[in-house]
């Protein structure tokens, strides 16, 4: 992807009330990609999308959009459309009057308007629909109707914050295709903003991952997942345990007792590292053949796959295998070289433990209050 | 499902009660003395005397509708710049807007006599600059000024309520869309506010139209308005009840008119496009 860069953020400082929200941002975006901007809520994700629409202005920093600089200049005079979160549709329009409210603004002859209109109800599905009011259209055609309007007006850039959430499961699945379909058939930058990492990986063709208003990782789904930077990132991608290890030397690391073989190099001796090692990655086997040993501390089915929790010297192990064992069965564990992922001690070293909270994380992801404050905090 | 209906009309019935003790009988009453003489024998005569009150019906009308465009024209300004204070300061801007509602209407009419009469607090300061006296009190001027002074609250409270309920990011959706703030105020905040507008109108209007102590006070003797004639023929006695009661009766069916046609204009203006 040796794309030009369509837009530049520029060492970007942001503070509300003292309180530093971005913090020296940087980040080049090129033409025609698929980006998402991943983080917990708070860490700044969307405070970058309302300074690239033009609707906060940084404390310091710039941001050019095809080598001019933007800072100063007015959402309404910007190259860039939004779908917001909660869709922002106008409630006194029809769904047509919506998506030809760009082009009225710009004195558009009417009958390219209808032309407009007619086309991009079609590419979302929404035939027929012209005369309809908004509140009498479902969240899943409201999403179309704001999808059709932000993209009349040709942007080059589009920015969507969230647009699945307020979507159920199986909605939100179809869109998460419809929008990249759609991205890939107009050509248009896309900058997606989620909270939701599956979501992050399987529509970006690049992720930038964030947290306290910095950027922790950027790179492909398939980077991200497989080589986390940090322990923030390796937790906040998929399901992960992250234990304390010790370099031995060049592809030799300790973990638990014992001297792994891994793929990872060019760290001091004996320094001591976060080590990575996703669930799926871990086989199970009698315990006299396991390279380290424990005990099944609970086990779930999920239907693919029996999520089991080992206890090993106090440090639970989330494992994630298609063999059944017990509870209180002693297992041996198997972890192959290219398994391993050695991360530099960061600030976020230590802060994620180990399972043995785990039901607790499955309430806090599932309880929908909680995402509601998540998306109020934004 | 009947024990709800029959509980929510146990509720009810006070208000209910109340309804028809102090509204539509009194109309029956009103009603029932228009058409009849003081005998009692039906007549349309009452009705037909109403020619005679043509100049106070039109000037009601039209110190009404001045009136009202002026509250209007400083209201709806004062509420948009409201919204984009801070909320403390809307809540102070608010309190002060409330506060002379708190006063008695007549010592806030009364008020406005001591400032604008010959002698009063304006042509005191102007005199002393060498200028006028000028005639304040007993104009026209003066009775629309009672007006918007008395009903300007009740412009403010409507369209300020509606404005300040219009979600942020549909004017953040608008200036994505390349909307300037003209265009923002002409294609979105003015579309909706407009249901504040009306209310406010209605609820200016609707007094201003039917007043009369404001015009006694501050527009002499030249600016009689339908009220005063109402309620001048109402302290003449009895034998003035009928033509009084037809005249309350026609000012109260132009004024049903009035809000049949904003109330039309409302629901149009929802189901149709600006």
């Amino acid at each position: 992807m040796a794309k030009e860069n369509i837009l530049e953020l520029k060492d970007i400082y942001v503070s509300f009330d003292g309180e530093k929200v971005l913090d020296g941002l940087s980040l080049d975006i090129k033409d025609k990609e698929f980006i998402t901007l991943l983080g917990p809520s708070g860490c700044g994700k969307t405070t970058t999308l309302r300074i690239i629409a033009g609707f906060l202005e940084p404390d310091k920093g710039d941001v050019f959009f095809d080598g001019q600089n933007l800072v100063g200049v007015p959402a309404y005079k910007r190259q860039v459309n939004t779908i917001f979160q909660r869709y922002a549709l106008f409630p006194h329009l029809n769904v047509y009057e919506n998506i030809a409210f760009g082009m009225r603004v710009k004195k558009m002859p009417e009958e390219k308007i209808q032309k407009e209109v007619t086309d991009l109800l079609s590419l979302v599905n929404l035939e027929g629909f012209e005369k309809r009011r908004i509140s009498t259209l479902s969240g899943g055609q409201q999403q179309r109707v704001a999808i059709a309007r932000a993209i009349a007006n040709r942007p080059k850039v589009l920015l969507l914050d969230e647009p699945l959430a307020a979507l159920d499961l199986k909605l939100r699945k179809d869109m998460q295709k419809e929008l990249r379909n759609m991205q890939q058939k107009l050509g248009i930058t896309f900058i997606f903003v989620t909270h939701d990492q599956e979501e992050a990986l399987t529509m970006s063709d690049r992720v930038v991952v964030m947290d306290k208003g910095k950027i922790q990782q950027v790179g492909t789904p398939i980077d991200i997942y497989n080589e986390p930077k940090n322990a923030f990132v390796a937790d906040f991608i998929g399901e992960s345990n992250i234990v304390d290890g010790v370099m031995k030397k060049d592809y030799l690391v300790d973990i638990a007792g014992h001297s792994f073989k891994c793929l990872d190099k060019g760290f001091e001796e004996n320094e001591a590292v976060d080590v990575v090692i996703r669930p799926e990655d871990v086989d199970i086997v009698p315990s006299k053949q396991g390279e380290i040993c424990g005990e099944v501390t609970s086990i779930a089915f999920l239907g693919v796959h029996y999520e089991i929790i080992v206890d090993i010297d106090g440090f639970k192990w989330m494992i994630q295998t298609t063999d059944a064992a017990k509870v209180g069965d002693k297992v041996g564990l198997i972890i192959e070289p290219d398994a391993i992922h050695i991360m530099k001690k960061s600030e976020y070293s230590g802060l994620y433990g180990d399972y043995s909270s785990y039901s607790d994380e499955i309430d806090q992801l599932s309880n929908p209050d909680e995402i509601a404050e998540d998306i109020a905090d934004e | 499902m009947n024990k709800k209906g029959f509980g929510s009309r146990i509720v009810a019935s006070p208000y209910i009660l109340w309804a028809a003790l102090f509204v539509i009988v009194p109309l029956i009453f009103v009603a029932y003395f228009a058409f009849t003489t003081p005998d009692g024998a039906f007549t349309l005569s009452n009705i037909a005397q109403i020619a005679k009150y043509k100049k106070a019906f039109f000037q009601s009308v039209l110190y009404s509708l001045i009136a009202t465009i002026i509250t209007l024209l400083i209201s709806y300004p004062m509420a948009y710049f409201m919204t984009k204070m801070k909320v403390t300061a809307q809540k102070m801007i608010m309190v002060i807007v409330m506060l002379p509602m708190w006063m008695n209407f007549l010592i806030r009419t009364y008020s406005w006599i001591s400032i604008l009469a010959n002698k009063g607090i304006i042509n005191t300061f102007l005199s002393r600059l060498g200028i006028g006296p000028l005639k304040l009190i007993n104009t026209p001027g003066a009775v629309i000024l009672g007006m918007v002074y008395d009903f300007i609250p009740y412009m403010i409270l409507p369209i300020y309520t509606v404005m300040s309920k219009i979600d942020d990011s549909l004017i953040e959706a608008a200036s994505d869309l390349g909307a300037n703030s003209f265009n923002r105020l002409k294609k979105v905040i003015i579309p909706l506010s407009f249901p504040g507008v009306i209310s406010g109108i209605t609820m200016v209007f609707v007094p201003c139209v039917s007043t009369f102590y404001i015009s006694q006070k501050l527009g002499g003797n030249k600016n009689l308005l339908i009220g005063d004639a109402i309620e001048y023929l109402f302290n003449s006695g009895p034998d003035f009840y009928n033509v009084a009661s037809a005249l309350s009766l026609v000012l109260m069916i132009m004024i049903l008119v009035c809000l049949f046609v904003m109330n039309y204009f409302t629901d149009s203006e929802e189901a149709t496009i600006l």
